[in-house]
């Protein structure tokens, strides 16, 4: 009797041993699930950053939109007529409005008269310590490992504190639907909807796939400059090396990550 | 009870308005509606009864994927490979967004608003043409 009932008792103990173990064995040797990956052609970077050399830039011809177009037909930015509705990626402004603060009562009136009025491309500074990344109450805003401050306009609410809390106003709000006012449609790229924020993604989807961004291949006199600051052989760092360059209002703790040679 | 006659007319009354939608249908089968992938190719990225009951899952997950995790290639069970994304890889072979994805949204009664960012797919109206010459 006794020898039966432990006979009895290896066996069951065994058997539940082997029941226990399939799943663990299944998952090891991998039974067909479903996988995610890479696509072997992106471009992987540690610290993606844009380095703009406005001299070459204001050397270009006259009224060059170049980069502003490209950004524009990539990513489907709608037109607005009205300028309190204007959506914008990269885009213009004076020298004295993207660098405010940067010079000094006792300056030269001939070198701030020479500064004043000088074109600058601007666009999102993908921070080292975004404040629009903090505020954001459904984190729709998040930085990416490689340093890209993205968007998923998925989650967006619309509650506008990044607008606010962004110091460079690179972010948009679509008061309107976008959709009649999107020229020509890129059909690999989706539009927004109305009442999400938008902003500059480094072409993200662009790096994906193996290509830089779209602004950085349409500039033709090569004055935007993108790669990777962790690299020390990549070229915007041997630019950075070189030559002397500022950032957009770092005295704000931003750590921002778009440079500019002047 | 005080006009006990009137009150029991009236619930029956009431009752009868009320079912009355269940009557109408009584015994009718409701036919779910016929879709058009419109495609050559005989299978999707899972198989056809994974993607009738849980495609939304699939899209979700394609989704934090792609834009959260960075990856954007997907590997079915089967091994094959796929671009995860609903505007570049579902509608190439579902072509037609009002016969495939709104005929079975409608019929159920449900709105996802994929398409108020997504691009559809062009849709060739080929008996407006027609009607126009």
């Amino acid at each position: 009797m006794d020898e039966t009932r432990r006979n009895f008792l290896k066996i069951a103990g065994l058997s539940v041993l082997g029941f226990g173990a399939k799943p663990v064995v299944d998952a090891v040797a991998g039974t067909g699930e479903p996988k995610f990956e890479k696509d072997p052609q992106a471009l992987n970077g540690k610290r993606w950053a844009m380095v703009v050399n406005q001299k070459k830039c204001l050397n270009a011809k006259e009224g060059c939109k170049d980069c502003v177009l490209a950004c524009n037909s990539a990513h489907n930015i709608p037109d607005f007529p009205n300028p309190k509705d204007e959506i914008k990626w990269i885009w213009q402004v004076k020298y004295e409005n993207a660098f405010p603060g940067q010079e000094n009562p006792y300056i030269d009136e001939y070198v701030k008269k020479s500064l004043k009025g000088l074109p600058f491309m601007v666009l999102c500074n993908h921070c080292d310590n975004p404040p629009c990344v903090r505020v954001c109450p459904v984190q729709a805003t998040f930085r990416r490992p490689d340093g890209i401050v993205v968007m998923d306009y998925h989650r967006c609410i619309g509650c506008r504190f990044c607008m606010a809390a962004c110091p460079y106003g690179a972010r948009n709000l679509n008061w309107r639907d976008p959709r009649p006012f999107i020229k020509k449609e890129n059909p690999e790229f989706p539009t927004r909807s109305r009442g999400v924020v938008e902003k500059c993604n480094f072409c993200s989807e662009r790096l994906a796939v193996g290509k830089m961004p779209a602004c950085v291949e349409a500039c033709k006199d090569k004055a935007l400059v993108f790669g990777d600051l962790e690299d020390p052989n990549s070229e915007v760092r041997e630019l950075l090396r070189t030559q002397p360059s500022i950032q957009r209002k770092p005295q704000l703790g931003t750590r921002p990550q778009v440079y500019y040679i002047l | 009870m005080y006009n006990a006659g009137k009150i029991i007319i009236g619930i029956v009354i009431f009752l009868a308005l009320i079912t009355a939608p269940f009557w109408y249908n009584f015994g009718k089968a409701s036919t779910p509606p016929k879709l058009e992938i419109g495609t050559q190719e005989k299978q999707c990225v899972e198989s056809k009864a994974f993607m009738q009951s849980s495609h939304m899952v699939l899209l979700d997950q394609w989704r934090d994927e792609v834009l959260r995790v960075g990856k954007r290639i997907y590997v079915n069970s089967a091994g094959k490979q796929y671009n995860m994304s609903l505007q570049n890889t579902c509608t190439k072979c579902h072509s037609s967004k009002t016969k495939f994805c709104d005929r079975c949204h409608t019929y159920l009664n449900v709105a996802p608003n994929c398409w108020d960012c997504h691009i559809a797919p062009k849709e060739q109206e080929k008996q407006a043409g027609r009607s126009d010459k």
